[in-house]
């Protein structure tokens, strides 16, 4: 039961996290992609942080950040009336910023890919900027948009180390599965350790060669 | 009439362009590599940023000085691009959905059926662009473009990824593109001979900057933009009338200005037709007396109009006229010496070589 509400939890926090970068990402992979602005190795980099930072500075300063004496964690206890640390809401705060490059790379690298060619052959034709993405941009880089959405949903719920500092362990609220392996552990409960991490390393390797298989027959063509 | 007056910079190139161009037929744009054919095109299209004004019959597309300027889809213009750029993930049938999609109704007086016959596409139509020859790619891009039903088309050497045998496959969709559809073109090459072929009208442009613009044949025989026509198959399209074929020698007559011309004989044509014949400037020869006793059929008086030595060659370019028709001949410095060539001599031209231009007008 314990670890069903911990599974349960977790692909909630994963979805949730996903579509929230799935629009956000997009938004700043698209800019990204087509700037030439003298800020964009700098937004590149600050996107890059969370690939090579220890999760627990991250964590670290997600809790300083959030917590309700901070303008913007104040500012949620006075919105909401709870606070954002430990909770579910804080959770998905902190893994939109931790996953954030595991979006905006797969996706530049598909839009850059694309190129300036067919949007311009699009806007000859009559279709306005927002209009082009849509019908060509974004279908052209189906595949990048496959691979960014696997990849964040995966580790969204593989993550450990900023769920712990930010979300703490408690059950039904912060719990993932990850944490539930580590409580299991540090309890001494190897069964029940044991078969969540089966369901995560099997799920984990039937993503994967889900996503793999499908680019391999077929392959979204893109010259 | 397209008017234009634009400045723009990339990097180190400069793009100064002040000119009309008429909105009817094909205009040819002709210049040497990296002239800014492309860029001037871009411009237009809005594709890139430029000062000055664009002005298209009663629309305005850029004025910098009322803070004027229309997005690239707002334009209604049509873009055929060099590598085509055909939308992949699309079949054929759905990238010519995709334009007449956005077209609004009223302005439709192109339709589809017509466009899918006049360039056969219907045996195309549910393959992907990826499945296609390059040839294919440019006649779907052609159809593509039309659909949009523009105020002119712009085309960038949309033969030059094409070998020498499909070009001549897709010259003659071009020309049903100007005279089926009665859409005005400009039609960027560095290519003299394609334009000759199917433009009527020259716009000469090098170093960013126009060099001339008029009618084709005038441009082609104006010795001093020879850096622009002249890098490649030099030569003058004339205007004849057909006589007659002769069937026995395989042959065709002509007259240019009363004097007879004999080609290869081209059945497409009839006498009494008007047609334009294209020959090399090295295909012709001068000569003082009238020579007797020689396989060259083709011998015609005319005087010289102009000499120009091509500099640090050893070629002079002679321009010869009929009474109105006028012939360019590349000859040798040396001849132009031995000969006493002058402007205002009377001289024999001898053709080598003459190939029909395009069908009857």
């Amino acid at each position: 039961m314990n670890n069903l509400a911990a599974i349960w939890l977790t692909l909630q926090l994963a979805t949730v996290t996903t579509c929230i970068l799935l629009f956000f990402g997009t938004v700043l992979a698209w800019w990204l992609s087509r700037t030439k602005s003298w800020a964009k190795p700098i937004i590149e980099a600050v996107t890059a942080l969370p690939l090579v930072l220890p999760p627990t500075v991250l964590g670290f300063y997600l809790l300083v950040v959030m917590s309700p004496n901070s303008a913007i964690g104040s500012f949620w206890v006075h919105l909401t009336g709870s606070t954002l640390t430990f909770s579910f809401e804080g959770l998905v705060v902190a893994s939109v910023i931790y996953s954030l490059p595991f979006m905006v790379q797969p996706l530049q690298n598909a839009f850059e890919t694309v190129g300036s060619g067919p949007l311009e052959a699009a806007a000859s034709l009559r279709a306005s900027p927002l209009n082009a993405f849509f019908t060509v941009a974004m279908p052209l880089s189906a595949r990048g948009f496959l691979t960014a959405i696997v990849l964040t949903f995966t580790h969204t719920i593989g993550e450990f180390g900023v769920v712990l500092m930010v979300g703490g362990n408690i059950p039904e609220e912060t719990r993932v599965i990850s944490i539930a392996i580590y409580e299991h552990v540090e309890t001494l409960q190897y069964a029940a350790a044991h078969s969540l991490s089966l369901a995560l390393l099997g799920f984990s390797f039937v993503v994967l060669l889900t996503v793999y298989t499908l680019n391999r027959r077929f392959p979204i063509r893109i010259r | 009439m397209l008017v234009l007056d634009v400045r723009a910079s990339l990097g180190d190139f400069e793009l100064e362009v002040a000119t009309s161009i008429p909105l009817e037929g094909i205009t040819g744009i002709l210049g040497p590599s990296g002239s800014g054919k492309t860029t001037l095109l871009r411009v237009l299209a809005g594709f890139e940023k430029a000062e000055g004004h664009i002005f298209v019959d009663d629309e305005i597309w850029l004025d910098t000085k009322s803070k004027t300027d229309v997005a690239p889809h707002s334009r209604s213009l049509g873009y055929m691009f060099q590598d085509a750029r055909l939308f992949d993930h699309l079949s054929v049938a759905g990238n010519l959905k995709y334009a007449t999609s956005r077209t609004l109704s009223q302005t439709k007086q192109i339709v589809v059926d017509d466009v899918i016959d006049a360039f056969d596409l219907s045996q195309l139509l549910k393959r992907r662009p990826t499945e296609l020859s390059g040839g294919e790619k440019q006649r779907v891009a052609l159809a593509r473009t039309l659909l949009t039903n523009p105020r002119f088309l712009m085309l960038d050497e949309p033969l030059s990824a094409l070998d020498e045998k499909r070009r001549s496959d897709i010259l003659p969709y071009i020309d049903k593109m100007a005279s089926q559809f009665r859409v005005p073109a400009l039609y960027i090459s560095h290519a003299v001979g394609e334009v000759a072929h199917i433009a009527g009208r020259i716009l000469a442009i090098s170093n960013g900057r126009v060099q001339a613009i008029g009618p084709t044949s005038e441009i082609l025989e104006r010795l001093d933009l020879l850096n622009v026509t002249g890098r490649f198959e030099a030569g003058s399209v004339v205007e004849a009338i057909v006589i007659d074929h002769v069937a026995r020698h395989r042959l065709t007559h002509l007259t240019i200005d009363g004097q007879t011309l004999t080609m290869p004989m081209e059945a497409g044509v009839a006498p009494g037709d008007h047609v334009r014949v294209r020959v090399r400037a090295r295909d012709v020869a001068l000569a003082l007396i009238r020579p007797e006793s020689i396989s060259i059929r083709n011998v015609l008086a005319a005087t010289i109009v102009d000499l120009f030595h091509v500099p640090e060659s050893p070629y002079v370019e002679a321009l010869v006229e009929f009474q109105q028709q006028r012939l360019r001949a590349r000859i040798t410095l040396a001849a132009v010496e031995d000969l006493s060539l002058a402007v205002g001599m009377h001289v024999f031209v001898l053709i080598k070589s003459v190939t029909f231009d395009s069908s009857p007008t």
